[in-house]
């Protein structure tokens, strides 16, 4: 390889770098001042790139000089800016004192309702945008053509860094976001007018991720995909850097550009798992990010956010559950056949969140990618059946196995952090496995997946095959609460409550951790294969970040903070999304609004509401 | 005989000394205090013995056995016991159910997934509760608890380990002088009743040198007096330290002025 080569792609990586710093500041001030991981963030850069393709070429029309231009791409990202402002005053205010774990279900609930919102006003097709006035030409670097649109693009991350310092020291607004990154409460007793600090620091977010939006519009065109692309790699950047640290996202960007445009030439089959091995290398030495300081600790003891009570069934629980097994069992023989499809799928599902709630609601470890092991489970199962020539049988035992074998190995790392860390890094890992299902096209089919998954022959038939889940989910749930009522639930819920208590008295937390991991990872790896029978066929979808946001919104939708929420959860929101789905085009933008609408109105779900009821009977 | 034997402990942060030849040794059934101005290393002289810090230098020996540097969790299973300065209990469960969980640890049960947790060890932590005065309220959610009681469920917590030895960092902190006093005595019946060590700091001089058998002054990581509450009490460096240099010249003029 010759030097100019080299040289160039080099250079082109840090024209990404730049781009993603631009994009990756914004969310990192966002959560220093706010403590919010917003979501949403890939929302507005997706915003200010349609924005963009809107306003620039209007703007052209006029006089195709550079100076129109950049001023379309900064009213773009002013008016993303804005809308980053409405967020804070009408979400982002009730949020600040909720759980992480439904400020980041309601900023994705932004997520869902944005891309429903772009696709009605914009259409599905991609829009190209105008090329840079002046910028359109290339430059000869060592021999090689380079676009001087890139070489731009290298200067502005720079310059935004530059003004961001400037902002941050010379001005009153940029010490006191100083400031409340350091200690919020402090600011708070000082005095300041939070909310127009949070207020302003939105827009500044915002803004910055709508300007890395519209910049982007004469290299890609403005598409409904781009946010949650871009926002698993400005997580990526913001938690390498350290949450909160501008200068730690720009190191991290151009390290992250690098290994881009390097790691293409040598893996270019993983290029998406090199980025994501990185963060977890980074988490494991530094688990605050290269240039992050560690989370204060809170100051007074709270309740924490999941299961508080262990309630035995009363009569009216046991009926309940009695009648729910019952109708279970009966669906094959009075139903039709989509509807034993429906009953068949809920089951498989309520497994796959009893057993997330086990993470979440037992043991406080938020997991924002628990489908990974849903999928590998279902990867499993179909891979062996359909490349390795087995029977169904031998399948649905590697199923789970794959699952609790991925959570093992994944889970080692993932017990070592604690708070948003954590919850990032278990997404971290699920697009790992996502990326590996997605490129590995020869084994996994990529996109397309592989179909022809099929049960044995005695179990083809729908009816002997819903009995079959219906065995499996059932005892699996059975053993799993039994688990919960365990000494080992105890432990969990112990070392959630208390990790300073439970390490003095004896208990090794993370080995416990690890092995809850372990456990609900398998459980969910025998519901994926399950899965993966019922349907025929696997796809990367199974393993998705929408995947695991279902299985969080079915706990959040049962009430996570008791035993059996879960399998109501499953149960209501599969069968909501199931019946509605094919009457709407915009169901994406109703369960977003539905999981908001939950976080704010409903945090304590139906088994709340039924707790609730129970009290007042 | 002696339980607990610190041998020599430092330990700097940076340039900041916060331990520095620290050494003192601990009899079964005998009450120790470390009293000491802010910042003198008291808690970090305890955070050693407990094992939340690792000295640089020194040792830490429990009946012999070194046991310098080890996990919490490793030190709780040779028989050390512990509270904390803010009370840390499992706020999701019973009081009956705190003292469940620390036996279920204690009895290596924590991995079991079959058994029922509320009935293990019933009888064990009703027992326990009893003997810190909390057994009639068994049933109530930790977290409804005023903070002394809170601190007596915490004592039962850390004595269902069967300790040796207990290490309480500020166990009054934070508390109405009412029931300082009955948790101080309640802590000193029990640790010479079973012969249990007790290591513990205190800001409270009424608690110090109520129960305390011998106090060990630290000073900016230095230990500048040892001996019972009445040696220390007359030490005139602990007085100039306690009352400060201006403080003792005031009192020294203030007696002149008194005695003409």
């Amino acid at each position: 390889m010759d030097l100019g080569f080299l040289l160039v792609q080099s250079l082109s990586g840090l024209a990404s770098a730049s781009s993603l710093f631009v994009i990756a500041s914004g969310l990192t001030l966002v959560f220093g001042v706010t403590r919010i991981v917003n979501f949403a963030h890939g929302s507005f850069y997706m915003l200010g790139a349609y924005v963009a393709v809107t306003v620039v070429p209007w703007l052209l029309d006029f006089d195709r000089s550079p100076l129109l231009f950049f001023c379309g791409v900064l009213i773009s990202a002013a008016v993303v800016g804005l809308l980053g402002v409405l967020m804070e005053i009408l979400l982002l205010r009730r949020l600040y004192k909720v759980p992480e774990l439904f400020q980041l279900l309601a900023t994705f609930g932004v997520v869902l309702m944005v891309q429903d919102a772009v696709l009605w006003l914009w259409g599905p097709v991609e829009i190209p945008g105008p090329r840079a006035p002046g910028l359109r030409h290339g430059v000869e670097i060592l021999g090689q053509r380079f676009p001087a649109y890139e070489l731009f693009l290298i200067c502005v991350g720079p310059a935004v860094l530059g003004l961001l310092w400037l902002l941050m020291h010379k001005t009153r607004f940029g010490i006191l976001i100083r400031a409340a990154t350091r200690d919020r409460e402090m600011v708070g007793a000082l005095g300041v007018n939070q909310a127009l600090l949070f207020t302003g620091t939105l827009f500044l977010g915002a803004f910055l991720a709508g300007l890395g939006g519209a910049l982007q519009i004469p290299r890609v065109s403005a598409s409904s995909q781009m946010d949650l692309s871009i926002i698993t790699e400005a997580f990526v950047v913001t938690v390498i850097g350290g949450m909160g640290s501008v200068p730690g996202a720009f190191l991290a960007a151009v390290l992250i550009g690098q290994l881009n445009s390097f790691g293409v030439l040598i893996f270019p089959k993983i290029t998406l798992v090199l980025v994501f091995l990185l963060m977890a290398v980074v988490l494991v030495v530094k688990p605050w990010g290269l240039l992050g300081r560690p989370e204060p600790a809170a100051g007074r003891a709270a309740l924490p956010e999941g299961v508080l009570a262990m309630p035995r069934f009363g009569v009216w629980e046991k009926a309940i559950a009695a009648v729910a097994v019952l109708a279970t069992l009966a669906v094959p023989v009075f139903g039709d056949a989509y509807t034993v499809k429906v009953v068949t799928e809920v089951l498989i599902f309520a497994l796959a969140a009893f057993s997330l709630n086990l993470l979440v609601g037992h043991g406080g470890i938020v997991s924002f990618g628990h489908a990974a092991y849903f999928g590998l489970g279902a990867y499993a199962a179909g891979l062996l059946v359909t490349k390795g020539g087995l029977p169904m049988e031998p399948a649905l035992i590697a199923a789970p196995i794959a699952g609790a074998a991925f959570a093992a190995l994944f889970g080692f790392f993932i017990v070592r952090l604690s708070g948003i860390y954590l919850a990032m890094l278990t997404l971290a890992f699920a697009q790992i496995a996502y990326a590996v299902c997605f490129q590995w096209v020869e084994v996994t089919g990529g996109d397309n997946g592989v179909v022809g998954v099929w049960p044995s022959p005695w179990a083809r038939s729908r009816e002997v095959f819903h009995y079959l889940v219906a065995i499996c989910c059932i005892l699996g749930i059975i053993g799993l609460r039994r688990v919960a009522y365990a000494p080992f639930g105890a432990t969990l819920r112990a070392a959630r409550d208390s990790e300073q208590r439970a390490d003095a008295i004896g208990v090794d937390v993370r080995r416990h951790r690890w092995l809850a991991f372990t456990l609900a990872g398998g459980a969910a790896g025998l519901a994926g294969g399950l899965y993966a029978f019922s349907k025929g066929s696997i796809d990367p979808t199974l393993l998705s970040i929408p995947m695991s946001i279902d299985f969080l919104a079915m706990i959040l939708l049962g009430g996570m903070q008791t035993v059996m929420g879960a399998v109501a959860g499953a149960a209501a929101f599969h069968t909501i999304k199931d019946f509605f789905m094919p009457l709407t085009d915009h169901w994406r933008f109703f369960l977003g609004a539905s999981i908001i609408a939950l976080v704010l109105i409903f945090p304590r779900g139906l088994s709340g509401a039924y707790g609730a009821l129970r009290r007042r009977a | 005989m002696t339980l607990l034997s610190v041998e020599g402990l430092n330990k700097r942060f940076g340039g900041v000394v916060a331990a520095k030849d620290v050494s003192f040794a601990l009899a079964a059934g005998e009450m120790l205090a470390i009293i000491g101005p802010n910042g003198a290393g008291k808690s970090t002289t305890f955070n050693m013995v407990g094992g939340q810090l690792r000295p640089d230098t020194g040792r830490v020996l429990l009946d012999g056995q070194d046991i310098t540097g080890q996990p919490p969790r490793q030190v709780c299973k040779l028989g050390v016991g512990r509270t904390f300065q803010v009370a840390q209990t499992f706020l999701s469960m019973s009081i009956l159910g705190n003292v469940q969980m620390a036996l279920i640890a204690h009895h290596g049960r924590t991995r079991d997934l079959i058994s029922d947790a509320a009935t293990l060890y019933r009888t064990e932590a009703l027992a326990l509760l009893a003997r810190v005065g909390m057994e009639s309220d068994a049933d109530r959610p930790i977290g409804e608890l005023a903070y002394g009681d809170v601190k007596r469920v915490e004592l039962a917590i850390a004595l269902a380990a069967a300790p040796k030895l207990l290490l309480m960092d500020e166990p009054t902190a934070g508390m109405a002088p009412r029931e300082r006093a009955s948790l101080m005595q309640l802590t000193a019946d029990i640790a010479r009743g079973q012969g249990i060590g007790v290591l513990f700091t205190e800001h409270d001089m009424d608690a110090v040198f109520a129960h305390a058998d011998r106090i060990l002054v630290l000073v900016r990581g230095e230990v500048i007096a040892e001996g019972s509450p009445e040696s220390v009490r007359a030490n005139p460096e602990v007085q100039r330290v306690y009352l400060g240099q201006s403080g003792h010249k005031a009192a020294l003029r203030a007696r002149r002025a008194a005695h003409g």
